[in-house]
């Protein structure tokens, strides 16, 4: 797989998840994941942007959301870092739990940890960072090349 | 592609043929209004119609638990139909699958209304 390092800073906008879910899609598609993968993939990263965005920036407009994709070896990996008060791991709600199930909202990272092989994430005071991590499975761990 | 809603009336269902991203934002709110507008008029019996659905996340799904039980509240039902394979799977995995009332097939899910 071609590597690929590329970095993004956007505002605390709605506009930002769009476009991290687009350039997430383009990205994984381009790495050669199938149609499947490269919708999961986008999902992830858009359900990270989300709580970037409202739960960690909180739309403040002083604030940016960091998006980095790396592509090495045979890993696809997207950072997503907010400015906020940092992600408090154990207020995480099950939303399989009975008492959960009908809540409207508490999917995101539950979707995240889902659709990805490996998912981090690493909350401080200045912020919260998440990181995820796709492996390309295959015979040879390799995938095609993305045609340009 | 943003959400776009139609509804129309079979045997005293209200139909309502969604289409687009369900997602955080107008999505949302526009499944929202739609599900409120219709309890407003007494149209309490809904199936959402969620056959060229392209794309739906967290907010999206909450929206459809959203207006699951604010339909079942007022003594509505809600159905729905249609599921497209990526829908199905979130709905899946969210357990929720066997929550909602699926039908795959219209005339079908309009007799099931009690």
């Amino acid at each position: 797989m071609t590597e690929l390092r590329v970095s993004y800073t956007l505002d605390s906008t709605l506009e930002t998840v769009d476009s991290a879910e687009q350039t997430a899609s383009r990205i994984a598609a381009e790495s050669g994941f199938d149609e499947d993968v490269v919708m999961q993939i986008s999902m992830a990263v858009r359900e990270a942007a989300v709580n970037a965005v409202l739960h960690g920036n909180a739309y403040d407009p002083d604030k940016k959301v960091k998006l980095d994709f790396e592509r090495t070896g045979n890993d696809l990996v997207i950072t997503i870092r907010d400015q906020g008060k940092g992600l408090d791991l154990a207020k995480i709600p099950d939303p399989l739990a009975p008492e959960n199930l009908m809540k409207t909202s508490g999917r995101g990272i539950f979707l995240i940890r889902s659709f990805m092989d490996e998912v981090q994430i690493h909350p401080s005071q200045t912020g919260t960072e998440i990181k995820l991590v796709k492996h390309v499975h295959g015979p040879s761990g390799d995938v095609k090349e993305a045609s340009q | 592609m943003s959400m776009k809603t139609s509804t129309r009336q079979v045997d005293g269902v209200t139909i309502v043929d969604c289409s687009g991203r369900i997602t955080l934002g107008e999505g949302s709110v526009i499944l929202r209004d739609t599900v409120r507008e219709l309890l407003s008029k007494g149209q309490k019996k809904i199936l959402l119609n969620l056959g060229e659905v392209t794309y739906i996340d967290s907010s999206g799904i909450g929206e459809l638990v959203s207006a699951f039980t604010t339909v079942r509240n007022q003594g509505g039902e809600l159905k729905l139909l249609n599921l497209t394979k990526k829908v199905h799977d979130l709905l899946q995995i969210t357990k929720l699958y066997t929550v909602f009332d699926v039908r795959d097939e219209e005339a079908g899910a309009v007799k099931a209304f009690s």
